[in-house]
C-alpha cells in the first residue's frame, strides 16, 4: 500500500502547514470569528492532538482545512498540504485531495452515513472516487478495510445498510473509508464523542489500527484530555478561536505554562485522589465570539490573571521547553504543575 | 433477504388496510344516514304524499330496516358488485366504470405532471437557494396556492383556449366535455380529440397540486444538503455531481411520496370542482348530483370508491417508500 | 401540504457573565419571542403581506358603512363597467359590486378566521391528548383522525352542508361545517410534537418534582408548541378562504341572503368572458387575501425556525 500522493519537493519537512488560518461566519447578529489565527504543523507520522471546550474553534479549523465549511465562510490564512495551498482552492482541487490525501472521521456516526445505501456500496464508492477499478475490485478492496477495521463476517456485513451496525462499528465503517486510498493526513473530529465510554476504546483502537495501516499522520480533535495522553505526540490548546498553548504531550500535561490547561487538568476527576475531594472546575463560561472583549479571552475567569490580562493579548511564544509554546503573561512564572 | 422483508412488509400494509376500509364504510353509511333522506323529495311534494306510499316506497327501498341491518345488507351488496337501487333508476355501477375512467384519466395525468414539475422545480430552488430562479418559483407557486381552482380553470379557459383557437383558426383546446360527443374511430383517431379536451382540466388542477409539493421538495432537499452524510460524501472527495445526484437527490425524493399520497383525497376534490367548470361527465357530476337528488345508493357508492383509491394511493406510496428507505421495512 | 419543522425550543442566550468578573459583555439577552418577532420582521414580504391582510380586513370591517352604496342597494345602472361612479362595475340586477366585494370580503375572511379558531382550539387538544398520553390512546384517536382522511374532504363538507344547511347557507355553519375537517392536519401536527417532546429530559425532570399530567402539558409542552400552531393556524386560514369558495361555487357554500366571495365568483362565472368585471374583482381579492396569508405563513415558519437554511460549498 504505497502513498499515491506526490510530495512536493518542499525545504522542510513538515507534511501539513496551518499558517494564521482564520475563519469568521456572517451572522445576523454580526460577524462571528470562530478561528482567530491558528498556525501548526504536522510532520509525516505524528499524532496533533487538538484540545479544547465547544466553541473553542478546534473543529471548524479542520473543517477549514478540508474546504468543508459553508460558502458564507470567510477564510483567511494559509494551509499547505505537501507544499500545495488549500485555502481559495477549487471543489475540483479538493475533491481531488478529499479522501485521498487527506481523509476526515466525523464525530456522528449514525448522521455521517448515507442510510439508503449498503455499507460495502458507500466504501467501494469511496475506493472508486480516486481508483479506476472495477466495481467488483472495488466491493473486495471494501470488504478488506471491514475486515481491517475489525468488522465480523465482513462479506456478508457489507450488503447491510448502516441501520443494522451499532454505533462502535459505524465509526469503524467510517475510519474504514477514510482510509480506504491510503491518506498521508487523517483528521478525527471527535470520533468517539458521540459513544459510549466502552466503545470508545475500540474506536480509538481501530484508529491506531488505520495509522499503522497507512502510516498516516493524525490530527485527533477532542475536549477530552484523557484520550488525548494516550494517543497524541504533541498537543494544541485552543480556547476563543485560538491557541494558548502548544507543545509536546509531556511539556502539556506535566509542565503547562498557560492557566486554562492547568485548569483542564485539574478539572479531571482522578481515581487516586482521597475521597471526599471537590472537583475542581473552571469557574464561568467561555466568551461569545460576537463581541470578543480586548485582552486575554481566559482572562475572566482566570486565578492568575494581572492588569495586563485585560488590556492585551498574549502573543503565543516559546516557554521552556523544546518545543513548547503557550499564550499567557504569566507563563514561565507558573512552575511545574505535577 | 432483502427482497423479503420487502414482501413481508407490503403484505402487512395490505392486511392493515382492509380493516381501515371497512371502518371508513361505517363512517361513510352513518354519515350518509343521517344527512340523506331519499324520500326527500317525496314528502315535499304538494299535495301531500299519502303515508302509504311513503311506506312503500321506505320499504322498497329497504329503509324501514334497522340502522346495522341495513348497512350489513349495502356492504355484502358491494363487496359482490351491486350497488343498490338509485333513486333515478340507474345503474350505479356501470355508470360508476364509465365516469372513473373519465376522471382517473384527468386525475393520474394531472398528478404526474404535478410531481414531476415539483420535483424539478424543488430541487432547482434548493440547490441554487435565494437565486432569481429560487425566487421567481416561490413567487409562481405561492400564486398558484392562492388561487381558487376554478377561477384558475376560467382564466385558462379564456386565454389558453379562446385566443389560441382564435389564433390558431380550429379549435385544439376544447373548453367543454371530456370528449366530443359521438365520436368515431379508433383509439388513435380519438386521441388527439381527448386530448384536446384533457389539456385544461389537467394543468388547472396540477397547478394546485404542484405549487404545495414544490415547496415541500425544496425544503427537504434543503435538509438533506446540509446534513451530516452529504458532507460525508464530500469528505470522500467525490464530485459535486456525484454527491448531488447519488446522495442529495436519492434522499430527497423520498419524502414528497407520502405527501402526494396523503393529497389525493385533496386532489380528488379539486377534480370535482374542475369537472364542474368543465362540464365533464365524470366522477364530479356523480357527486353533485347525487347529493342534489338525496340519491342514497349513488352517493355511498361515489363515496366508497373514492375512499378505496385513497386507501390504495396511500399503499403504493407506503410500498414506493419502503422500497426507497431501507430503513422503513422494520416498521 | 408541508409539514412544519419543528422549532428548537432551547435557545441559548449568549454570553452569560462568569462569577468573579468585572467586565461589561456586550451581548444582550434577548427572550425567544423577541428573536421570533425580529427574524420575521426582517422578511419583507412577510411584513409587507401582513400589513396588506390587516388593511383588507379594516376595509371589509368599516368599508360598507364609508361607502355610499350598500350591498343590497339596487341602483339603476345595470350590468355596468367600472366605471367612476361604480369602481367595480354592477351585476344584472343593479347591485354595486364594490359594495358587495367589501361585503363578500367581510364574510368571507370571518369564516376563515372562525374556521382557524374552532380547528385550532379543537385540533390542538386532540393532539396534546393523543401525542401526550401515547399507547393505546394514541392509537386510537389517530386511526380516527386517518379513518376521516380516507374520505375525500370535498365529498363530506358537501354532505355535512346538505345536512346542516338545509337551504340558508350562514357563515357560523359553513364555518362549523369547515371547522369539522380541518382539525385533522393541526391535530396530526400537534400530535407528533407532543410525541417527541414528551420524551425531553425537562419533562421526565418535571415529573420528577410531583408535577401533574395537566401542568406538564400546560406549563411546559404547550408553549414549546405555539410556533406550529401559528403557523397551522395561519395555513388553516388560507384553506378555509379556498375550501369556502369552491363550496360555495359548487352551491354547498354561503348561500343568499348572505353573501361571500366566493357565492360573487359563482354568480359571475358565466359571465366571465361578457362582463369579466363581475369574475375577476372577487377573484383578485380572494387571491389577494390568500397570497398574503400564505406569505405571513411562510415567514413565520422561517421566524421560527432557528436553522440558519444556506446550502454549504
Amino acid at each position: 500500500m504505497s502513498a499515491a500522493f506526490e510530495l512536493a519537493p518542499t525545504t522542510d519537512t513538515a507534511l501539513l502547514e496551518v499558517t494564521d488560518l482564520s475563519v469568521s461566519f456572517p451572522t445576523d447578529d454580526g460577524l462571528v470569528e470562530a478561528v482567530r489565527g491558528v498556525s501548526y504543523r504536522v510532520n509525516p507520522g505524528e499524532v496533533l492532538g487538538i484540545v479544547g471546550e465547544s466553541g473553542s474553534g478546534k473543529s471548524v479549523t479542520s473543517l477549514a482545512i478540508m474546504g468543508l465549511l459553508p460558502q458564507t465562510a470567510q477564510i483567511g490564512g494559509s494551509v499547505k498540504l505537501g507544499g500545495q495551498e488549500l485555502v481559495g482552492a477549487s471543489y475540483q482541487t479538493m475533491a481531488g485531495l478529499r479522501g485521498r490525501a487527506i481523509s476526515m472521521v466525523f464525530q456522528d456516526p449514525i448522521s455521517s452515513l448515507n442510510p439508503v445505501y449498503s455499507i460495502g456500496w458507500q466504501l467501494a464508492e469511496a475506493v472508486r472516487a480516486h481508483n479506476d477499478v472495477s466495481k467488483k475490485a472495488a466491493l473486495s478492496r471494501a470488504v478488506d478495510l471491514l475486515q481491517l477495521v475489525g468488522i465480523p463476517n465482513a462479506k456478508e456485513r457489507a450488503a447491510n445498510y448502516p441501520h443494522e451496525f451499532s454505533g462502535g462499528m459505524r465509526q469503524r465503517v467510517v475510519i474504514a473509508m477514510a482510509i480506504a486510498n491510503d491518506p498521508d493526513v487523517l483528521i478525527a473530529d471527535e470520533p468517539t464523542t458521540a459513544l459510549d465510554v466502552t466503545v470508545q476504546a475500540q474506536v480509538l483502537e481501530t484508529l491506531d489500527i488505520a495509522r499503522e495501516a497507512t502510516n498516516a499522520a493524525m490530527i485527533l480533535i477532542t475536549h477530552d484530555l484523557g484520550v488525548v495522553a494516550g494517543v497524541a505526540d504533541r498537543v494544541l490548546v485552543m480556547y476563543a478561536g485560538k491557541p494558548v498553548e502548544t507543545g509536546t504531550v509531556d511539556e502539556i500535561y506535566y509542565a503547562s505554562q498557560m492557566p486554562y490547561t492547568i485548569g483542564l487538568l485539574n478539572s479531571i476527576p482522578r481515581l487516586d485522589s482521597s475521597t471526599g475531594e471537590e472537583l475542581r472546575p473552571i469557574p464561568g463560561s467561555p466568551p461569545s465570539l460576537l463581541h470578543l472583549a480586548p485582552g486575554c479571552p481566559f482572562s475572566p475567569r482566570c486565578s492568575y490573571r494581572i492588569p495586563l490580562c485585560d488590556e492585551q493579548e498574549p502573543a503565543l511564544l516559546p516557554v521552556e521547553g523544546a518545543d513548547h509554546f503557550a499564550a499567557c503573561h504569566v507563563a514561565d512564572t507558573l512552575g511545574p504543575q505535577r | 433477504m432483502e427482497g423479503g422483508s420487502l414482501y413481508a412488509y407490503a403484505l402487512r400494509r395490505v392486511l392493515i388496510s382492509l380493516p381501515l376500509l371497512l371502518f371508513s364504510s361505517m363512517i361513510v353509511y352513518a354519515l350518509v344516514h343521517f344527512a340523506g333522506d331519499p324520500l326527500r323529495d317525496l314528502k315535499g311534494r304538494n299535495p301531500p304524499v299519502p303515508e302509504a306510499v311513503l311506506d312503500a316506497r321506505r320499504s322498497a327501498l329497504g329503509l324501514d330496516k334497522s340502522l346495522p341491518e341495513q348497512y350489513w345488507n349495502w356492504l355484502t351488496g358491494i363487496v359482490s358488485g351491486d350497488f343498490g337501487p338509485s333513486i333515478k333508476g340507474i345503474d350505479i355501477g356501470q355508470d360508476l366504470q364509465v365516469r372513473l375512467g373519465v376522471t382517473l384519466r384527468m386525475v393520474v395525468l394531472a398528478m404526474l405532471i404535478a410531481v414531476v414539475v415539483a420535483m424539478l422545480v424543488g430541487v432547482l430552488s434548493a440547490v441554487k437557494q435565494y437565486s432569481p430562479i429560487d425566487y421567481t418559483a416561490t413567487l409562481l407557486g405561492f400564486l398558484a396556492l392562492s388561487m381558487p381552482v376554478f377561477w384558475l380553470a376560467a382564466l385558462l379557459k379564456e386565454f389558453l383556449a379562446i385566443r389560441l383557437n382564435q389564433a390558431v383558426g380550429k379549435t385544439i383546446v376544447y373548453t367543454v366535455g371530456d370528449r366530443t360527443p359521438n365520436l368515431e374511430g379508433s383509439f388513435f383517431d380519438k386521441l388527439p380529440n381527448i386530448a384536446g379536451h384533457l389539456v385544461l382540466p389537467t394543468i388547472a388542477l396540477a397547478a394546485v397540486s404542484y405549487a404545495a409539493w414544490s415547496r415541500y421538495q425544496r425544503s427537504s432537499m434543503l435538509d438533506v444538503l446540509n446534513s451530516d452524510f452529504i458532507r460525508l460524501a464530500r469528505a470522500k472527495g467525490l464530485s459535486k455531481r456525484r454527491v448531488l445526484v447519488r446522495h442529495a437527490l436519492r434522499c430527497a425524493l423520498i419524502p414528497i411520496t407520502t405527501v402526494v399520497a396523503l393529497d389525493v383525497g385533496a386532489i380528488l376534490g379539486g377534480a370535482v370542482i374542475t369537472e364542474r367548470v368543465f362540464a365533464w361527465h365524470g366522477m364530479g357530476e356523480m357527486l353533485l348530483t347525487s347529493v342534489n337528488d338525496q340519491d342514497v345508493n349513488r352517493l355511498l357508492a361515489w363515496l366508497m370508491v373514492s375512499a378505496v383509491i385513497v386507501v390504495l394511493f396511500n399503499l403504493i406510496a407506503d410500498l414506493l417508500y419502503a422500497f426507497l428507505d431501507p430503513r422503513i421495512r422494520y416498521a | 401540504m408541508p409539514d412544519v419543522t419543528t422549532p428548537s425550543p432551547d435557545m441559548v442566550a449568549a454570553g452569560q457573565p462568569g462569577p468573579g468578573t468585572d467586565r461589561e459583555f456586550t451581548v444582550r439577552r434577548r427572550s425567544q419571542s423577541s428573536l421570533v418577532l425580529r427574524r420575521f420582521l426582517q422578511h419583507r414580504l412577510a411584513v409587507v403581506s401582513l400589513g396588506v391582510f390587516l388593511l383588507l380586513v379594516v376595509l371589509s370591517l368599516f368599508g360598507e358603512t364609508l361607502w355610499h352604496y350598500k350591498s343590497t342597494d339596487i341602483t339603476d345602472d345595470l350590468s355596468v363597467a367600472p366605471s367612476a361612479k361604480h369602481p367595480m362595475g354592477t351585476d344584472s340586477t343593479g347591485h354595486d359590486l364594490l359594495a358587495q366585494v367589501l361585503a363578500g370580503t367581510r364574510i368571507s375572511i370571518l369564516v376563515a378566521l372562525m374556521v382557524a379558531a374552532l380547528s385550532t382550539a379543537f385540533g390542538t387538544v386532540f393532539g396534546a391528548i393523543s401525542g401526550f398520553y401515547g399507547g393505546r390512546t394514541d392509537a386510537l384517536m389517530m386511526r380516527f383522525v386517518d379513518l376521516l382522511l380516507t374520505i375525500p374532504s370535498l365529498a363530506i363538507l358537501i354532505t355535512l352542508s346538505t345536512l346542516l344547511a338545509n337551504g340558508g347557507g350562514d357563515p357560523v355553519t359553513i364555518a362549523l361545517i369547515l371547522a369539522s375537517l380541518s382539525w385533522l392536519s393541526i391535530a396530526r401536527v400537534i400530535r407528533g410534537l407532543f410525541l417527541s417532546l414528551r420524551e425531553k429530559e425537562y419533562v421526565e425532570a418535571a415529573r420528577c418534582l410531583g408535577a401533574t399530567d395537566r401542568r406538564i402539558i400546560f406549563r411546559h409542552l404547550l408553549p414549546n408548541a405555539v410556533g406550529p400552531i401559528i403557523v397551522n393556524a395561519t395555513i388553516t386560514v388560507a384553506f378555509a378562504i379556498l375550501a369556502e369558495t369552491g363550496l360555495s361555487y359548487l352551491g354547498f357554500g354561503i348561500k343568499f341572503p348572505s353573501t361571500s366571495l366566493g357565492l360573487l365568483i359563482s354568480v359571475g362565472q358565466s359571465a366571465a368572458s361578457t362582463r369579466p368585471w363581475l369574475f375577476y374583482f372577487p377573484g383578485l381579492v380572494i387571491i389577494l387575501i390568500a397570497l398574503t396569508i400564505n406569505f405571513v405563513g411562510d415567514g413565520l415558519r422561517d421566524a421560527l425556525d432557528p436553522q440558519q437554511r444556506r446550502v454549504r460549498a
